[in-house]
């Protein structure tokens, strides 16, 4: 099986020698993969604009003995035009890029991710809710098996009214207890509902006053999985205002 | 084996380069300390004098030669009311090349991509907004790359040069000149499709 094909979804690329690229890519079945993309950068290139980061492409690979693949074939399945052309947009869909490269291992099959992603481009293209990024990194730390505890108090157990988060504890925390930072009660009721089952209607929300908490709970919470920044996520905070 | 200090201070700070590798670095430091003393010196007075003479224009970022501006910015024939915006310094010597633009340039010395930590901040953005609103500029010519972060890039500068009722065009991207249309990509046919300019507007009713 030295060429298989495959869906995937491009990371980064890197320049390559005078006309080569090399395509990071996050496929459905073969985990994250490298690959060269030769001649790509020339004009006449009959791969032209299709591997460029935030692609979602079907893709034809030849894998030899090295660490990277050889691409021999693509075609477009998703363009996602509004993530091009909106700079905001396009910052919150490299986060969720970012994000999903420091994650996924390279050739680990993990298709539930490679779905997730797509499905949150989408969702970013389609209907640029406010929350996508928040909700995207909480679902991804629960698909990797960190999902933080929002219900009881994590340093007591006691079931006494939520005032705090810390992300390096893990959860919530009581007013005995209390470290990290506070939270309100409206940013932790959507993050229980983002966990619990009513992610499609806190997407469909808003931006409220607790979006911008939110968003920095859930971002804290990845970094701190992550242990390390996430350069979108700073990028991001550049331009909102 | 290991090297001795000297030589190994050479190898890590060719290493240091862009696109240089640790073989690669091991490659020229052998290259260099093979080579007669001139050829060497050579190199390393061209390294000096270039960072002691040249440095960034303070208004477009352009490489100055011996001075606060660049030759462009100094040149009084040169359009003032036109400003072409570029990534790179090596973008306006392409630009040059063609002959058809005459204003100033300004520089934004990269390109936006948030994924590495370049955004708003770290381009030549607030510069260009202070010229927008100190100098009698009516026109800014968008030549980012026509890439995924050029294109990106293009907008972001849209998103704050638009307030302040500036005109903005960007330079029509789409087919290479010498190309088959069937052999485009639907990406560049679609931008050229987007950037199609008229050539008849169809009013006139005259033979
Ligand atoms: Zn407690
Ligand atoms: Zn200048």
């Amino acid at each position: 099986m030295a060429l298989y094909r495959d869906h995937a979804v491009v990371l980064r690329t890197w320049k390559l020698g005078e006309a080569d690229r090399i395509v990071s890519l996050h496929t459905h079945d073969h985990g994250k993969v490298r690959g060269v993309a030769k001649g790509v950068r020339r004009t006449k290139s009959k791969f032209g604009a299709r591997l460029e980061p935030l692609s979602h492409v079907t893709i034809q690979l030849y894998r030899g003995k090295g660490d990277l693949d050889t691409i021999t074939q693509v075609e477009t399945v998703d363009r996602f035009v509004s993530l091009r052309s909106d700079p905001d947009r396009f910052a919150r869909a490299q986060a969720l890029l970012e994000a999903v490269d420091q994650v996924a291992q390279d050739r680990e099959p993990d298709p539930e991710l490679h779905v997730m992603l797509v499905r949150g481009l989408r969702t970013l293209d389609q209907s640029d809710a406010p929350l996508v990024v928040a909700a995207f990194f909480l679902k991804l730390l629960d698909h990797e098996g960190v999902m933080p505890e929002l219900e009881a108090c994590v340093s007591c157990g006691e079931d006494n009214p939520i005032v705090a988060f810390d992300p390096i504890e893990g959860g919530v925390l009581c007013r005995d207890c209390r470290r990290g930072r506070p939270i309100t009660p409206e940013a932790l009721e959507t993050l229980r509902r983002i966990l619990g089952g009513g992610l499609a209607g806190v997407l469909a929300e808003p931006v409220a006053s607790h979006t911008g908490e939110v968003d920095i709970l859930a971002t804290l919470l990845m970094e701190h999985h992550l242990e390390r920044r996430l350069r979108a996520v700073a990028v991001l905070d550049q331009t909102q205002y | 084996m290991s090297y001795s200090t000297t030589v190994q201070e050479l190898i890590d700070q060719l290493g240091r380069l862009p696109g240089i590798g640790p073989k690669s670095a091991q490659r020229v430091a052998f290259h260099l300390l093979k080579a007669p003393s001139e050829d060497a010196l050579r190199l390393s007075r061209a390294i000096i004098d270039a960072k002691e003479r040249v440095s960034f224009c303070s208004r477009c970022f352009n490489l100055s030669e011996g001075g606060d501006e660049c030759a462009i910015c100094l040149d009084s024939r040169r359009e003032t009311r036109m400003v072409c915006v570029v990534e790179d310094s090596q973008d306006i010597v392409a630009i040059e090349r063609t002959q058809e633009f005459r204003g100033r340039y300004h520089v934004l010395q990269g390109a936006f991509s948030p994924i590495d930590g370049v955004g708003v901040e770290q381009l030549r953005v607030k510069e260009l907004m202070s010229r927008v609103a100190d100098e009698d500029i009516e026109e800014i010519i968008v030549a980012t790359n026509p890439n995924l972060e050029g294109e990106a890039t293009a907008a972001l500068l849209v998103k704050y040069l638009k307030p302040m009722g500036v005109r903005v065009s960007r330079i029509a991207s789409g087919l290479p000149v010498g190309g088959d249309l069937e052999y485009a990509d639907e990406l560049t046919l679609g931008r050229a499709l987007e950037g199609r300019t008229v050539l008849d507007t169809g009013n006139d009713s005259q033979p």
